[in-house]
């Protein structure tokens, strides 16, 4: 009976063994992207990611060539306290620590016997001497990359050195709530894309709600072909009809405004829309309707007090998948939108070009961009599932 | 659409102009932003860069010329273009195979273990975050660094293994093959998603018969589950398509279609807004659009079949 069971659990193995495989590699570049984001700058281009979980690992090259005469904890050579942050702090990169031990202490060399390290080993020894500042708990993690990401902060340090030494950074006043309006910075932008999303979200909604009642619960000529025709229209790309729009955008003045951009996204978000919300309101007990005009009601009642309230569960999955849909464009908002008002999309989308490696500006972003759907996914997992699912067929 | 055959209460039917009145919010809107747009960038292929005048004049005389459809000569046979089109050939072909597959064996999988939503949650996270986002971890995990430290996930998991560091994203097809992996990793959750739902419709009696004359696992999977579910394969794999066909955030962030890796919707970006020529945009948007309905005809019919079989 054991063995039945252990053969059992053994011939399950391989399946556990895969999908925690697959699940890791999944997760991993998410995460390499969350911890890089709590990094400070100057170690983010020095060592990988991962390090951050193995100290231990780092302290090997200290270890085995400087523990010998600078002592476990720095502290043996008095004129050279590996723990002071004044002396660590004066190299800011490995090489330049490389360059210092290269050179001759009092006509022996500085590494005595030990081989010159290499520069892997240097970043290493740096590092670990970092962390034995002691500064090393608030060093190792920092929200600097948050807070820079949020002002637009382009400077050689961070906001906060710069702000607490009164040298004001270019285009920033240091105070904080002014600061994040400033126009490179992701907090205008996550006011932006708010901006955008949320109109955007509603208009659709309340449009297709209109016309899902009139094909669902009104009478006249030729609704199931005008239903089935805008429904149809589904299948037009969004890459087809930007050429016209932004030429008629132009002739109007409506680029770079959100009055554009809410009306594209109503536009192309209606089909969908109307689709899952006539097949919802026409699924509605018809006795309900009638009973209701019995007493009295007309249709203009029949619809704020009947149909809107009774179709919040497909109004919540179309309002999520509408809303992240936008949230996460890029096209559109780079067409409409531009630099007037940038979005998180459109702001990343620039960094990327011009930062090059600043990595921990651009994690930051990226998770800033990331956070409102991420929140969303998890607490509505359900709805947005089936809203997607739902839309598996939008253009 | 069993919905539709339901009558309208005879009291409901009130006036004549009130349907209309609900209706036009949204037909205004979608004449203006759907119909009128799409019928006019079918105008706009046959005119030049500016809109003004008909493609013919961009003719240059002593080179091949097209006459009216002067800008389809150039979506259909500029290097540029036909670059695109082996791409978006080669994003069809791997990244359609490899997300329904993986689609497929991780739902299969995930079917067994008790922490099945925890899995599919993992795989199905990529989908709330933005193309943009996913840029910038894939990027960010192919990072390529001349110093000592590799800093990209995937260059330092290669030279501890002994290699050499690599630019993954500058040497064509590798960085297409790159950047399609960035796809799978989106989409992957997706196929699963909806394939998952499909498997446990598969009817157990039908397996445990199966089963009970001697059909190998595998034979079951071959045999009985593959062709029950194959309606909502189809359905999966024609999205997907439709998806690659229109696939552009991940190429314009990661490589702005530079080194080889241009795709279609890229280039009608690039020909409007960077090179100003609507005439050659329009152009490619058609020929998108008639790559598309195709797959999308396909796609609609089998999904309502499946809706109303349900």
């Amino acid at each position: 009976m054991r063995a039945a069971k252990f053969r059992q659990w053994l011939g399950g193995l391989p399946i556990h063994v895969i999908l925690i495989l697959v699940c890791l590699v999944w997760l991993l570049p998410t995460l390499g992207l969350l911890v890089t984001s709590f990094r400070p700058s100057q170690v983010v281009t020095q060592t990988g990611w991962w390090t951050v979980f193995s100290q231990a690992n780092v302290s090997g090259a200290y270890a085995r060539l400087c523990a010998e005469c600078h002592g476990t904890d720095g502290k043996e050579i008095p004129t050279a306290d590996l723990s002071s942050p004044e002396i660590v702090g004066q190299f800011r990169r490995s090489i330049s620590l490389l360059a210092v031990v290269r050179q001759d202490i009092n006509g022996q060399p500085h590494m005595g016997d030990n081989p010159i390290p290499t520069t892997q080993e240097a970043a290493d020894i740096l590092n670990f001497m970092r962390s034995l500042t002691g500064t090393s708990a608030t060093q190792r993690f920092t929200l600097d990359n948050y807070i820079d990401a949020m002002v637009g902060y382009r400077g050689t340090t961070t906001y906060r050195n710069d702000c607490a030494a009164g040298t004001q950074p270019p285009d920033l006043s240091c105070v904080w709530w002014r600061d994040l309006g400033n126009p490179r910075g992701m907090g205008r932008a996550f006011m932006n894309s708010l901006a955008v999303s949320i109109p955007a979200t509603i208009l659709p909604i309340l449009f297709a709600a209109f016309a899902a009642y009139a094909f669902a619960w009104t009478h006249f000529p030729g609704r199931f072909g005008l239903f089935a025709l805008l429904v149809g229209l589904q299948v037009v790309p969004i890459q087809m009809t930007l050429i016209p729009i932004s030429r008629l955008y132009a002739q109007l003045g409506l680029n770079g405004t959100f009055l554009g951009i809410w009306l594209f996204h109503t536009g192309f978000g209606l089909p969908y829309a109307i689709f899952l919300m006539r097949n919802f309101l026409g699924s509605l007990p018809r006795e309900l309707f009638e009973s209701s005009y019995l007493d009295g009601a007309s249709h203009w009642t029949a619809f704020w007090r009947l149909a809107l309230p009774l179709s919040i569960p497909a109004i919540a999955s179309l309002g999520i998948f509408q809303f992240l849909w936008i949230w996460n464009d890029l096209l559109v908002a780079l067409v409409f939108l531009g630099g007037q008002h940038p979005v998180l999309t459109y702001q990343i989308a620039n960094m990327v070009t011009s930062l090059g490696s600043g990595w921990h500006l651009l994690t930051a972003a990226a998770f800033i961009s990331m956070a409102l759907p991420l929140l969303v996914f998890f607490a509505f997992q359900r709805y947005f599932v089936r809203g997607l699912l739902a839309g598996a067929v939008k253009g | 659409m069993a919905a539709s055959t339901q009558e309208i209460p005879s009291v409901m039917k009130q006036g004549r102009v009130v349907p209309w009145l609900y209706l036009l919010p949204a037909l205004v809107v979608m004449v203006t932003f759907i119909v009128y747009p799409g019928l006019n960038t079918f105008y706009l292929s046959f005119l030049n860069d500016s809109g003004n005048a008909p493609a013919t004049q961009t003719c240059v005389s002593g080179q091949p010329c097209w006459g009216i459809f002067e800008n389809y000569r150039y979506a259909l046979t500029a290097p540029i273009m036909r670059q695109a089109f082996l791409n978006n050939l080669l994003w069809i072909i791997l990244m359609v195979s490899w997300t329904v597959l993986l689609g497929l064996l991780i739902a299969t999988l995930a079917d067994r273990v008790p922490y099945e939503s925890v899995a599919k949650a993992v795989i199905f996270l990529p989908m709330a975050i933005s193309f943009v986002g996913a840029g910038v971890i894939w990027k960010f995990v192919y990072d390529y660094s001349t110093g000592p430290t590799q800093i990209g996930l995937l260059n330092a998991i290669f030279t501890a293994l002994g290699g050499r560091p690599v630019t993954w994203l500058t040497q064509w097809p590798l960085n297409t093959i790159m950047l399609i992996v960035v796809g799978v990793w989106i989409w992957t959750g997706f196929c699963m998603t909806i394939l998952a739902a499909s498997l446990k419709n598969v009817p157990t009696e039908v397996i445990e018969a199966g089963r009970v004359d001697g059909a190998s696992e595998w034979q079951v999977f071959a045999n009985i589950t593959i062709p029950t579910i194959m309606p909502t394969l189809i359905v999966v794999i024609t999205t997907m398509i439709i998806n690659v066909l229109k696939v552009f955030d991940i190429v314009y962030v990661m490589t702005g279609g530079n080194f080889g890796t241009e795709v279609i919707a890229n280039r009608l970006y690039g020909e409007m807004y960077s090179r100003f020529n609507a005439g050659r945009a329009a152009a490619i948007a058609v020929l998108l659009i008639a790559v598309i309905i195709p797959v999308m005809v396909i796609n609609i019919r089998r999904f309502r079949e499946q809706e109303a079989s349900r």
